[in-house]
């Protein structure tokens, strides 16, 4: 056997106590990626979070593109909640550019987003049911979610990958009738969630398996940096929609959630709640939407930057997402740097996994809200 | 061969640029084309003076009167400051801006490569969640590192000290930021490579001078 090892491969020394586990990276049903454990009998060890499976180089590939062609490649980390990550892209293009956005568009510019957010929040329920064991919480879910697809389809007329938010406003406007739809499915939805409590939250086998385990305190939530669910789950009352409104979240209608417990029941539980305040939003902003007008200002072609840099943040599914933006005279952006909530919350993985029960390692896993995708851009 | 070969081309071309001219728009042509069709031709960004708000003044009178000469302190827009120093000091306002200021937490770390004047610029963006006033605020802390044309990760001048003793919410962003830009952290208790493969033999893909197939 050769010496010579390629650079960054170590060898280790292995203990007949302590077992290496490989969780991953074979899609553990939301994206590649992998956990290294150790465990000694049934307890972690250690736990070292492995990403990049999915690294695809969204930052570099928008330095090549211009303002307007960076919008439908910026959607891919996460399809599911494409209008989240669309939407301080936009915001900060228009801060770079100066473009005013018309009344009605920032309107359905939230609908938009409080939907998708919605989808997101849904299909990865499913997959937190289905990963839990509870085939009923993935079948639930998956088909609920079909309906809130069928909306975003009419709006924008992809499924999946709307691109549907441009810098300016949004791409076309509402189709007709859509306010009725919107509100008949609104109310269905607020009535099934009420089921889902009744056989998901208060199952007994889904609070045993996650009241008390993977505690994260408010202390280590700040000091970690967390976002998002996670953050609020902790006690910590920091929602970005309150705190730095963009848009016309200031004028409209609905509460931050928080819970204290900071365990993976409500990590888990504070999606959920945040459900029925998206409810309420989109009805509160079908209200108050100016019922005609423009939904989109016209961008010059091929617009130029400025030597400026800006940074814009929204909460989206899974937290705070920002994005950092250089721009030096030139249609295309020097530097994009996305700051994603599923990356930042990485770093409570190994964190919480210590000393954890193995058996507990999906339900910590999939509390902390984690996209593998977005996390590697 | 191929001077002969410009040499033929030379005159081909310029006369095909110049049938072209006379075909394409002028620049009033092309004005009022874009003006029929509502699209906005005025300059691409508005140069509009910016007014310092008062909190944001505060934040930044306090840095500057702390450090001096040794910050340079910007009001980017509302509720964006930024901070450049340099990496010798970045320590010492990294504390200050956590004890004194009452930011607790990093958002993002970025680098931002700049082979002209042969630097790297690493980028903090800094938030508070403890400090209900500062939650509209997320300070911009950059510093400089120099650049080398043949980089070797870890090994040569690109290095700064780590950050992860103030704000240890930066753990991973600056282990990208190493693997990406090849910039060293000092201090860093865990400087291995996080989302590239372990055998990526390559230059730090995120420099400028890393080119996309095809671009």
């Amino acid at each position: 056997m050769s010496t010579q090892l390629p650079p960054g491969i170590q060898l280790e020394k292995i203990d007949d106590r302590i077992m290496t586990l490989n969780v991953g990276p074979q899609h553990p049903g939301s994206g590649h990626m992998r956990l290294i454990i150790k465990v000694d009998g049934d307890y972690i060890v250690s736990c070292d979070p492995d990403p990049g499976y999915v690294h695809r180089g969204e930052e570099k590939m928008a330095e090549y593109r211009n303002y307007i062609q960076n919008i439908p490649h910026l959607e891919r980390p996460v399809i599911h909640d494409s209008s989240n990550i669309l939407y301080p892209y936009c915001l900060a293009v228009e801060e770079l550019l100066g473009i005013e956005v018309p009344e009605r568009a920032k309107y359905v510019r939230v609908i938009a987003a409080e939907l998708n957010r919605c989808i997101y929040t849904l299909y990865w329920l499913a997959i937190y049911g289905i990963f839990l064991g509870h085939s009923t919480m993935f079948m639930w879910p998956a088909g609920d979610r079909e309906l809130f697809i069928d909306l975003l389809e009419a709006m924008s007329g992809a499924r999946v990958t709307h691109a549907y938010l441009v810098p300016g406003g949004v791409r076309n406007d509402l189709p007709a009738n859509f306010e009725e739809r919107c509100l008949r499915q609104v109310d269905y939805f607020e009535k099934r969630l009420k089921e889902y409590l009744a056989v998901f939250y208060k199952n007994p086998l889904l609070i045993s398996r996650t009241e008390g385990t993977g505690i994260l305190s408010k202390t280590d939530a700040i000091r970690l940096g967390t976002t998002g669910s996670v953050l609020r789950a902790s006690g910590v009352d920091f929602d970005i929609r309150k705190k730095e409104p963009y848009d016309v979240y200031e004028n409209l209608d609905f509460e931050t959630v928080v819970m204290k417990e900071g365990d993976s029941y409500a990590r888990s539980y504070v999606p959920y709640l945040e459900m029925f305040e998206s409810c309420r939003i989109i009805r509160d902003a079908l209200r108050k939407m100016p019922k005609s007008g423009s939904v989109r200002t016209k961008l010059k072609p091929n617009p130029k930057g400025g030597n400026d840099e800006v940074y814009k943040r929204v909460e989206s599914g899974r937290g705070a997402l920002g994005y950092y933006i250089v721009s030096n005279n030139r249609p295309e952006p020097y530097r994009v740097k996305i700051s994603v909530g599923s990356f930042r919350n990485l770093i409570c993985m190994p964190y919480l996994l210590k000393g954890e029960l193995l058996g507990n390692m999906p339900s910590v896993y999939w509390s902390l809200n984690y996209w593998p995708v977005e996390a590697d851009r | 061969m191929s001077s002969e070969n410009d040499k033929d081309g030379q005159p081909s071309g310029t006369s095909a640029g110049s049938s072209e001219d006379s075909k394409s728009l002028s620049k009033e042509d092309a004005k009022k084309f874009y003006e029929e069709k509502g699209i906005d031709f005025s300059p691409d960004v508005p140069v509009k003076p910016k007014p310092i708000p008062q909190f944001e003044k505060s934040i930044s009178d306090r840095v500057s009167s702390k450090f001096g000469s040794k910050v340079t302190v910007d009001y980017v827009r509302a509720g964006r400051i930024r901070v450049s120093t340099k990496k010798e000091d970045i320590l010492d306002v990294a504390q200050f801006i956590r004890d004194e200021l009452g930011y607790d937490h990093a958002e993002s770390v970025s680098g931002v490569d700049y082979p002209d004047s042969k630097e790297i610029e690493v980028v903090y963006h800094l938030g508070s969640y403890t400090d209900e006033k500062l939650a509209t605020q997320v300070l911009t802390l950059a510093t400089r590192v120099p650049r080398e044309e043949i980089p070797n990760p870890g090994k040569d001048s690109s290095r700064m000290t780590s950050l992860r003793e103030v704000f240890y919410s930066v753990e991973f962003h600056e282990r990208e930021c190493f693997e990406m830009f090849g910039v060293y952290f000092e201090g860093h208790p865990d400087n291995r490579r996080l989302l590239l493969p372990e055998d990526w033999a390559d230059i730090p893909p995120f420099r400028k001078d890393f080119k996309i197939k095809g671009r």
